[in-house]
């Protein structure tokens, strides 16, 4: 009995080396370089690589920001087209992402990590397109070989939660909205706002402003137009994804903004109007850039695209705020795609486009369905013309 | 019979290197044991550092452009880049310093009931009530916090709030406006829930071990259950409540979904705990998607820096204040 033991404990160093082995050779692949060079350890390691990289291709987890996989193919043109960015399209993309798959069997995998997350992407090659709602400068796009063009429009709306005031019954004005968002108005029943609303009782309470806490597209596009009309806010606040709010709260998301609005009493938010129909929340009309008293709806968006110049910026950068026209919704949005002029992958973004080109064809009455508005023909028609100029595969040939 | 001891003398030879050969097997593997523990022991260390480094080197650009000043700017603004971080310094202090200031009795009080006076039969499922709270993802208290608990605050309490200390000097800047339902006072108050269950547990554990003679013996003596938490259970587990307090603090400052949700995200110091504000996690959290590479990236990396550096000088501190308190039993 007592030799047993002895023996047994003999085996032990065994399995304590073992346990090293696996240490050593765990440590080997989590640093990513495989500890010996005969052929059968590379073989291994890079057999293993290119299964992260499928996953990454496969997996729908939108909060995958740092995609490291080398392998940015969509397999070959099969299955799965690879995109990131912006949420706001979100609903969109993946509603059309079904209808697409539905018929040609190939997906859609578009993470919704954030404008600024998508042009990191593009840029870093893990995708095949990029999403954002801030469009990149002519200079920017010629610099990384990068193509955009609008693919979407949508509106922002300003929200209020006041007692008694239902949707549209209150109207401001672009100076006003700025006033309010900088501070300079803090009551509801300032002269400024009484003298838009004649006929309404305003309660004589101070405003309660919410504002996007995190980096975002919507508030790019708001700020766009609060900048437009207001040369205070020009100097003072600025425009980007994300400000220095002079007064307010922040909330994550349009859902929070729409909770913090929809929770608190006398306050103002500006949420997507999509967001803001689909929980009815009450909406303010606005006073547009020839003076007349719109309502937020897919006419008035489709108004403010109308009377756009879209080819008067490269890229079709054309920030639709503040557009000219009788109907046209002051605070109109598109949102961008970006390709590669010169793909590594022409497979991969021949699908990406094949899927673009149907739905600018038949995507629009899922659009509209999801309340967002699809781009007028005019720019559809000059956006496939640029496609077939300007994106080549390795052959030089276009991809479309 | 020569025969035979010969061959008693070769058995034992045999065994003693039998012998020795298992022994030099167990050298080796107590060698080679050794060794995996070190090894797992240099990973913490080395990802530490790694953490560490990393974070240094992306700040750097943001420490080189602003100094000091960034220490003390309360000013905020991507599209000019400036950027202070006194307002998330001041946020992620002051949240949580109100979450201990809060959790702390409470935490005790629990740890103090079960242990001491609540019915045998109650121990075990309040026990369990309280760690399932500590089992809470935190994401669901931002939720709770958002929907039900900031409009219930900003409607019931926090009128009365401002109502009450109104007369009150000094005080009535701590409760002023209050109209948010999403503010510092909030942030606070959930964090308190989600630390009171690592104080109490950890409490709890330790009173346990506060031999039952030494109580029995202050009961002896005349002594209120009060007087025997006091002057026996705490005293003899005075170590044990601070590190429990420490790991809830360490909780509490780096703490970032729910206080997201409920803290306003305001990059302004208010006086008023009714205002809005922000806290470094809260920041980075919000902002990094959206942050433009460069100075604004960094700035965040500068923020994330800050909180490392904060949260080992309150460890740094626990560890200190231990020791003194041992120096000071021990003479």
């Amino acid at each position: 009995m007592n030799r047993t033991g002895m023996i047994l404990n003999t085996i032990f160093p065994l399995r304590a080396l073992a346990l090293l082995a696996t240490v050593a050779i765990l440590a080997a692949f989590a640093t990513g370089c495989p500890s010996e060079t005969d052929s059968t350890s590379t073989d291994s390691s890079s057999s293993s690589s290119s299964s992260i990289a499928d996953n990454s291709s496969t997996s729908t987890d939108s909060s995958a920001a740092d995609t490291t996989a080398g392998d940015t193919s969509s397999a070959g043109g099969v299955g799965q087209i690879a995109g990131a960015g912006a949420t706001f399209p979100y609903p969109i993309y993946s509603k059309w992402a079904d209808s697409y798959q539905k018929e040609t069997g190939v997906g859609l995998n578009y993470q919704s990590i954030g404008s600024g997350g998508g042009i990191k992407q593009i840029k870093a090659k893990t995708v095949t397109f990029g999403a954002t709602d801030a469009p990149l400068s002519g200079e920017e796009l010629t610099e990384s070989g990068l193509v955009q063009w609008p693919m979407v429009m949508g509106g922002i709306v300003p929200v209020i939660n006041l007692d008694g005031i239902t949707a549209g019954q209150i109207t401001l004005d672009g100076t006003t909205l700025a006033d309010i968002f900088m501070g300079k108005i803090s009551n509801w029943n300032d002269p400024a706002i009484a003298a838009l609303n004649a006929g309404v009782t305003l309660p004589d309470a101070s405003i309660n402003v919410v504002t996007r806490s995190d980096g975002s597209g919507t508030t790019y596009n708001f700020t766009y137009y609060l900048a437009e009309v207001s040369e205070a806010w020009r100097n003072e606040v600025g425009v980007d994804k994300a400000v220095e709010w002079p007064v307010g709260i922040g909330a994550k998301g349009n859902e929070g903004v729409a909770q913090n609005v929809a929770g608190a009493k006398f306050s103002i938010g500006y949420v997507e109007y999509a967001y803001a129909k689909q929980n009815s929340m009450t909406h303010c009309n606005m006073i547009n850039k020839a003076g007349k008293t719109v309502s937020p709806d897919a006419d008035a968006f489709a108004a403010a695209a109308a009377s756009a110049d879209w080819n008067s910026v490269p890229g079709y950068g054309v920030i639709l705020a503040n557009q000219p026209g009788d109907s046209t919704w002051p605070m109109t949005a598109a949102t961008f795609i970006l390709m590669y002029k010169s793909p590594e992958d022409d497979a991969a973004s021949a699908e990406a486009l094949k899927f673009f080109k149907w739905a600018f064809e038949y995507g629009s009455e899922e659009a509209l369905g999801l309340d967002y508005i699809p781009m007028p023909s005019s720019v559809v028609e000059s956006v496939e013309a640029m496609w077939a100029g300007e994106i080549k595969g390795e052959n030089g040939q276009p991809l479309v | 019979m020569s025969g035979t001891m010969l061959n008693v003398g070769l058995d034992a030879a045999k065994l003693t290197e039998q012998r020795s050969r298992v022994l030099r097997g167990f050298a080796k593997g107590d060698r080679a044991f050794s060794l995996t523990t070190l090894i797992a022991c240099w990973t913490v260390v080395i990802i530490l550092t790694g953490v560490m480094v990393a974070l240094f080197r992306g700040a750097l650009p943001a420490f080189q452009a602003y100094g000091w000043e960034f220490f003390v700017s309360q000013r905020w603004s991507p599209p000019k880049e400036i950027f202070g971080g006194l307002p998330a310094i001041y946020g992620t202090l002051i949240t949580s310093l109100i979450a201990m200031a809060i959790a702390m009795p409470i935490g005790l009080g629990i740890a103090i009931f079960l242990t001491e006076t609540c019915p045998m039969a109650l121990r075990k499922p309040i026990g369990i009530a309280v760690e399932l709270l500590a089992g809470v993802p935190s994401i669901i208290y931002g939720i709770w916090g958002l929907f039900i608990f900031a409009p219930f605050l900003a409607e019931h309490v926090n009128p009365a709030l401002v109502k009450f200390f109104a007369p009150i000097p000094l005080l009535n800047a701590l409760f002023a406006n209050g109209s948010y339902g999403t503010n510092v006072l909030t942030a606070s108050l959930i964090l308190s829930i989600m630390i009171i269950p690592f104080i109490s547990s950890v409490s709890r554990d330790v009173f346990e071990t506060v031999p039952a003679v030494l109580k029995e013996a202050a009961y002896g003596l005349g002594c209120t259950t009060w007087e025997v938490v006091r002057k026996v259970v705490i005293p003899h587990t005075r170590v044990g409540v601070i590190g429990g307090g420490m790991l809830a603090l360490g909780r509490a400052l780096g703490e970032t979904m729910a206080v997201t949700f409920v803290i306003g995200n305001a990059h302004r110091i208010n006086p008023s705990f009714l205002d809005p504000g922000t806290t470094i996690s809260a920041t980075i959290a919000n902002e990094f998607t959206e942050a433009d590479p460069g100075l604004y990236s960094s700035t965040l990396f500068a923020l994330g820096f800050i909180l490392f550096v904060i949260t080992f000088i309150v460890l740094a501190a626990a560890r200190l204040m231990l020791m003194r308190i041992e120096r000071r039993l021990g003479n």
